[in-house]
C-alpha cells in the first residue's frame, strides 16, 4: 500500500519511470516511414482533394497542391511533433494526445497526397465510406465496453457480429423484412452472450478462453449452415432485403458533415443514439452505477443488496444484443448476402477498440472510427489506384490496430473485476 | 430495536463453524463478541448479515422471526454492517458508494446525486466527520474510508451497527477516535455488535461481552474482567501475554544501515533517507501506520527491492545490490507481511514449504534431486518443535489455519543459522495463543545473539517485543525510543509528530 508514500521524487528518479520514451518512439518511426515513402519513391504532379458532393447547399472547390510538396512539409511536422515529444520524454512529462493526434492527421494527409499523385481523392466519400465500415465495430466495441463494465470479459464479439449478421440473413430472407432481421440479429448475439454468461457467470470458465472457442462455435456452425442450407436455397433463405439509406432532411445539406453523418442507413443513426445512450446511462443512471459497481467490487455489490449474477446476465445479454445489431450491418446494409466468415475478425479489432478506447463507450467508439478509417482507406486507394500493392493496403487496419493498442495506449485501467468470476465464500 | 440471534447454527461440510449461538444487542448497547481468529465470528455476521443462510437457529427482530435472503433483506431490516475489508468502490466517490443500492433517481433512472451528496453531509455533520462527498473513495486514508461505511450504513436508517474487527487497520489515535464515535452512536440509540480479538479495546468500550471459541459460546465476561482473564476464556487455558524476557545484552555491531532510500517503479519514494543500527542479541522493533515504508524497507534488507540507494552492511558486509541468494547466504532469515502471498506456497506440502530457502543446494538437494527421506525427518522435527497442528507433513499449506501457516514460515526462517532475522508483522491474523509462541522464538533468537528486525502495526507486539523502538512515518525516521515509551507518545509519533525528549 503506497496511499500514504511521499510523492517527491528524487533527482535522477525521472528516466525510470516506464513508458515515457514509447510516444516519441512511436512518432519517430512513423516520421521515418513517410519520409522514405517519397525518398523511395517520389511522385510526380498535383494531388487533389474532393470535398463537395452532389446535393450539398453551396459546394467547396477541389484543392489541387504539388504531391511531393505535400509530403515534405508533412515530414517536417512530423519531425518537430518527434522532437516535441522527445523533449517532452527527456524532461519526465508524458506528451499530450493533442500532439499525437495532430501528429496522426499529419502523417495521414501526408500519405493520401503520395499516394494520389495526379489523381482526385474523394475525401467526403472517404469518410462517409470509413463510418459506414466503423458500425460494426462501434456495436461490437460498445458490446465489449458493456460486458467488460460488469466483469465479464468478451472475446466473443466476433461470433455475435458474425451470428447476427447470419440470422439477420435468414430472418430477413424469410420475411422480406430488414427489421425482422434486425431483431433477429439481435436475439442471435443475444444466443451467444447466453452461452457466455452461462460458462463465465455460472461456471466460472476461464473468460479468455470460452470466448475464443465460442467464435470458433460460430464460425464451424454458420459455416456449416452456410455449405449445407443456405446456398441450396439462397434464393429464399440468403436474399436479405437491406436498409436503405435515408437522408436527414436540412442536416444532409451541410457540406462535408451532410453527406458524411446524414445520408447513412438507419443503423448508422441507431448507432449515434446507442452510443450516447450509453455513456450517458453507464455514467449518470442507477443502472450504469449498478453494473460498474458490479465490475470493480462485486462482493461490495452485493452487501448492499445488489443481485451480482443476475446484473452481470443482465448486462451481457444487453451487449450480445448491441453487438448483433453490429453483426446486421453486414447483409442488412454492406454485401448482399451472407458469406462464410464475412467478419474477417472484425470483432476482435473492436476488442482492440475497447481497450484503446480503455473501456469508455465514446473513447472506444472513437477507436473504432479510427479502425473503420483505416479499413477504408484501404478500398478507396485500391479503386482509384494507388502505387501500393493492395496485399499491403489489406494490411493496414491490423496494423493500425497493433500500433494503436501496443504504442499509444497509455497505461489503462480495467474495471477492477474484469474476467473474474463472482462467487460466494 | 432489540436483535436476537437464537441457536445460531452454521456447517460447513464437517465442519460446525456455528453450534448453536445465542446473543442478544439491545438498543443503545455495545455488545462486543470476542474470539481468536477462526473462532466463528466472521461466520455469524455473515449470517447476521443475510450473506449466509443459516443451518438452524432464527434471528429476532423485536422477537419477530425474519427470513433474511440476502444482504438486502437485512438491511431494509435495520442491520448495518462495517466491514473489515471495506465494501467499498475504490473508483466511486463517497456520495456515489453511499447511495449504491438504493440509488435515489430522478427522470428514466438519472442518478440524483445531490441528493446522495445532502445525505452524506448531514450524517458527517451529525458526527463531526468532515467527509467530502465528491472525494474519490481510493484518495482517502484508511481512517477516513472507515467513516464511508459508517454513514453508507447510517443512510439507511440502520438500527444496529456490525463492526467487523474495525480497528485492525486504523492508527491508535483513529482507534481512540472510532470508539468515540461507537460511543455517540450507542448515545443516539444504536445498538452496536462489536466483533474483535483485541482486549484492551473491548474493555474500553463495550457493555456485554460474549466469549466465543471454535463455533460455540464459552461465557460472557463483564467488561471489568481483567486481560489475563479475557484472554483465558478466549483460548481456553491461561495465556502469557507479555513474554517474558530479559534485558538485552547487546553484542557487537551487527547491522548498520546508512542513507537508505528505497523507491518503486513509478519513482514514488517509500523509505526516504533512514539510518539505524542493530546489534547482536537486540530486538529493534518498526513502529508505524501500514503504509509508511516498513515494507519497502524490510524488502531492500532481503534484496527485493529495486531500486535502492545508501548502504545496508551486515557484519561489515553491503548489501544493496546484491540478490536474494545472496542475502540468503548472508544468512538474513525474513518472515514477511503476508504469508499466503510471500511466506508460503499455498499448493505445497508443509515440507516443500520448510526447504523453499534452501532449494539449491544441500541439506535437502544432491545433484539436483531432491532427497525426500531427509525433508520427511526435517519437516517432522520442525512440525513437533514448533507445534504445527496438522495432520502431517505431507499435508498442502494453504488448508492450514492462519496461525499454523505462520508457524511453518517462522519454523523454515529460523533453522537456519542466522546473521539477521527480519520479521514483518509476525503475528498478524494469528491466534493469541499461537502470537505467545512465536514471540517466544523471536526472543529465543535474539537471546541467541542474532540482531532482529522487527515490524509491526500493533503496539502492543511493538512494545512486547522490543529492545529499542523505530518510529517510521511517511518513510523517515520520527525517532528511535526505548522500549518503555508510552503508548501516547509512539502514537504521536506514528502521526508523524516529534513529542519532546522522543529523540534518542
Amino acid at each position: 500500500m503506497s496511499a500514504v508514500a511521499t510523492t517527491v521524487k528524487p533527482e535522477g528518479v525521472a528516466e525510470r519511470v516506464p513508458g515515457l520514451w514509447k510516444t516519441p518512439s512511436v512518432l519517430g518511426v512513423f516520421t521515418v516511414l513517410v519520409a522514405l515513402l517519397v525518398l523511395i519513391s517520389p511522385r510526380s504532379g498535383d494531388s487533389t482533394f474532393r470535398w463537395s458532393r452532389q446535393g450539398d447547399w453551396f459546394s467547396i472547390p477541389d484543392v489541387s497542391l504539388p504531391a511531393n510538396a505535400v509530403v515534405w512539409a508533412a515530414v517536417l511536422v512530423c519531425l518537430l511533433c518527434t522532437a516535441y515529444a522527445a523533449w517532452n520524454a527527456y524532461a519526465g512529462r508524458k506528451s499530450p494526445l493533442l500532439l499525437v493526434a495532430v501528429f496522426a492527421v499529419v502523417a495521414v494527409a501526408g500519405f493520401l497526397a503520395w499516394a494520389v499523385a495526379g489523381k482526385t481523392l474523394p475525401v467526403v466519400g472517404l469518410l462517409a465510406g470509413s463510418l459506414a465500415l466503423a458500425v460494426p465495430l462501434v456495436f461490437g466495441a460498445l458490446g465489449g465496453v458493456l460486458g467488460e463494465r460488469a466483469g465479464v470479459v468478451n472475446i466473443a464479439i466476433d461470433g455475435q457480429l458474425l451470428f447476427g449478421a447470419f440470422g439477420a440473413a435468414i430472418a430477413a430472407s424469410l420475411t422480406g423484412s430488414p427489421w425482422a432481421g434486425l431483431v433477429a440479429a439481435m436475439v442471435a448475439g443475444m444466443l451467444v452472450a447466453l452461452l457466455l454468461g452461462l460458462f463465465a457467470i455460472t461456471y466460472w470458465v476461464e473468460q479468455v478462453i470460452v470466448g475464443v472457442v465460442l467464435n470458433v462455435l460460430v464460425i464451424g456452425f454458420t459455416s456449416f449452415m452456410f455449405s449445407q442450407v443456405l446456398s441450396e436455397n439462397a434464393a429464399a433463405l440468403n436474399n436479405p432485403p437491406h436498409f436503405p439509406r435515408w437522408e436527414i432532411p436540412l442536416l444532409s445539406g451541410i457540406p462535408v458533415v451532410g453527406p458524411i453523418f446524414f445520408r447513412q442507413t438507419v443503423l448508422v443513426y441507431l448507432m449515434y443514439v446507442a452510443v450516447f445512450l450509453i455513456a450517458w446511462a453507464l455514467y449518470r443512471s442507477k443502472w450504469g452505477l449498478r453494473v460498474r459497481a458490479v465490475g470493480e467490487h462485486p462482493k461490495a455489490a452485493d452487501t448492499v443488496g445488489i443481485n451480482v449474477i443476475a446484473t452481470r446476465y443482465r448486462t451481457v445479454l444487453l451487449a450480445g444484443a448491441i453487438a448483433g445489431i453490429g453483426g446486421a450491418t453486414y447483409t442488412l446494409v454492406s454485401v448482399p448476402s451472407f458469406g462464410r466468415e464475412m467478419t474477417g475478425g472484425a470483432g476482435y479489432i473492436a476488442l482492440a477498440a475497447v481497450i484503446f478506447g480503455k473501456w469508455d463507450p465514446i473513447k472506444a467508439t472513437l477507436a473504432a472510427l479510427l479502425f473503420g478509417f483505416a479499413s477504408n482507406v484501404e478500398s478507396v486507394l485500391s479503386v482509384i489506384g494507388s502505387p501500393v500493392p493492395s496485399q499491403f493496403m489489406l494490411m493496414l487496419p491490423y496494423v493500425v490496430t497493433i500500433f494503436a493498442v501496443a504504442g499509444l495506449v497509455g497505461h489503462s485501467r480495467a474495471p477492477a473485476a474484469d474476467g473474474k468470476p463472482y462467487r460466494k465464500s | 430495536m432489540r436483535l436476537a440471534l437464537r441457536d445460531i447454527t452454521k456447517r460447513f461440510g464437517s465442519l460446525v463453524a456455528n453450534d448453536h449461538i445465542s446473543l442478544t444487542v439491545e438498543p443503545g448497547e455495545i455488545h462486543c463478541l470476542l474470539g481468536e481468529n477462526g473462532a466463528g465470528k466472521s461466520t455469524l455476521m455473515n449470517v447476521l448479515y443475510g450473506l449466509y443462510q443459516a443451518d438452524e437457529g432464527e434471528i429476532l427482530i423485536d422477537d419477530e422471526p425474519q427470513r433474511f435472503k440476502g444482504p438486502g433483506d437485512a438491511m431494509a431490516a435495520g442491520i448495518g454492517m462495517v466491514h473489515q475489508h471495506f465494501m467499498l468502490i475504490p473508483v466511486f466517490t463517497v456520495a456515489e458508494n453511499v447511495m449504491l443500492g438504493h440509488e435515489a433517481t430522478g427522470f428514466a433512472g438519472k442518478l440524483d446525486l445531490d441528493a446522495a451528496r445532502k445525505q452524506v453531509r448531514e450524517i458527517s455533520e451529525r458526527f463531526g466527520f468532515h467527509v467530502d462527498p465528491d472525494a474519490l473513495v481510493e484518495d482517502l486514508p484508511v481512517g477516513v474510508q472507515q467513516r464511508v461505511e459508517i454513514i453508507k450504513a447510517l443512510s439507511r436508517d440502520a438500527e444496529v451497527l456490525v463492526f467487523d474487527e474495525p480497528t485492525a487497520v486504523l492508527t491508535p489515535q483513529e482507534t481512540d477516535e472510532l470508539m468515540a464515535i461507537m460511543r455517540q452512536l450507542k448515545e443516539s440509540g444504536t445498538g452496536i455488535v462489536f466483533i474483535t480479538h483485541k482486549l484492551r479495546e473491548v474493555r474500553e468500550v463495550a457493555d456485554r461481552i460474549t466469549v466465543i471459541r471454535r463455533g460455540t459460546v464459552v461465557g460472557e465476561a463483564s467488561p471489568e474482567a481483567s486481560n489475563a482473564e479475557l484472554a483465558a476464556l478466549m483460548v481456553g487455558r491461561p495465556v502469557e501475554l507479555k513474554v517474558q524476557k530479559s534485558p538485552a545484552e547487546p553484542g557487537e555491531r551487527a547491522l548498520v544501515v546508512s542513507d537508505l532510500t528505497v523507491a518503486d517503479e513509478d519513482g514514488q519514494v517509500h523509505v526516504d533517507d533512514i539510518s539505524f543500527h542493530i546489534d547482536a542479541g537486540e530486538i529493534l522493533a518498526v513502529a508505524g501506520v501500514q503504509g509508511n515504508g516498513q515494507t519497502e524497507l524490510t524488502e531492500a534488507m532481503v534484496g527485493l527491492a529495486p531500486h535502492v540507494e545508501g548502504s545496508i552492511k551486515l557484519d561489515g558486509r553491503e548489501i544493496v545490490g546484491r540478490s536474494v541468494r545472496k542475502a540468503l547466504e548472508a544468512g538474513i532469515g525474513f518472515i514477511p507481511e503476508d504469508r499466503q502471498i510471500e511466506g508460503l506456497v499455498g499448493n505445497f506440502t508443509i515440507a516443500e514449504n520448510l526447504m523453499l530457502n534452501r532449494s539449491y543446494d544441500k541439506p535437502f538437494v544432491t545433484g539436483g534431486s531432491l532427497n525426500l527421506k531427509k525433508l520427511d525427518t526435517f519437516a517432522k522435527e520442525k512440525l513437533a518443535e514448533y507445534d504445527v497442528r496438522a495432520p502431517g507433513v505431507s499435508t498442502l499449506a494453504g488448508q492450514l489455519s492462519g496461525g499454523n501457516q505462520q508457524k511453518v514460515v517462522v519454523a523454515r526462517e529460523l533453522s537456519r543459522d542466522l546473521r539477521l532475522l527480519v520479521a514483518s508483522q509476525p503475528t498478524r491474523g494469528v491466534d493469541v495463543g499461537s502470537i505467545e509462541f512465536i514471540h517466544k522464538q523471536i526472543v529465543a533468537a535474539r537471546d541467541a545473539g542474532v540482531p532482529v528486525l522487527v515490524v509491526s502495526s500493533e503496539l502492543d507486539e511493538i512494545s512486547a517485543l522490543a529492545d529499542r523502538i523505530m518510529v517510521l512515518y511517511r518513510g523517515r525516521v520520527v525517532g528511535i525510543v526505548p522500549a518503555d515509551t508510552s503508548r501516547d507518545t509512539l502514537g504521536l509519533m506514528m502521526a508523524g509528530e516529534t513529542p519532546e525528549g522522543s529523540q534518542a
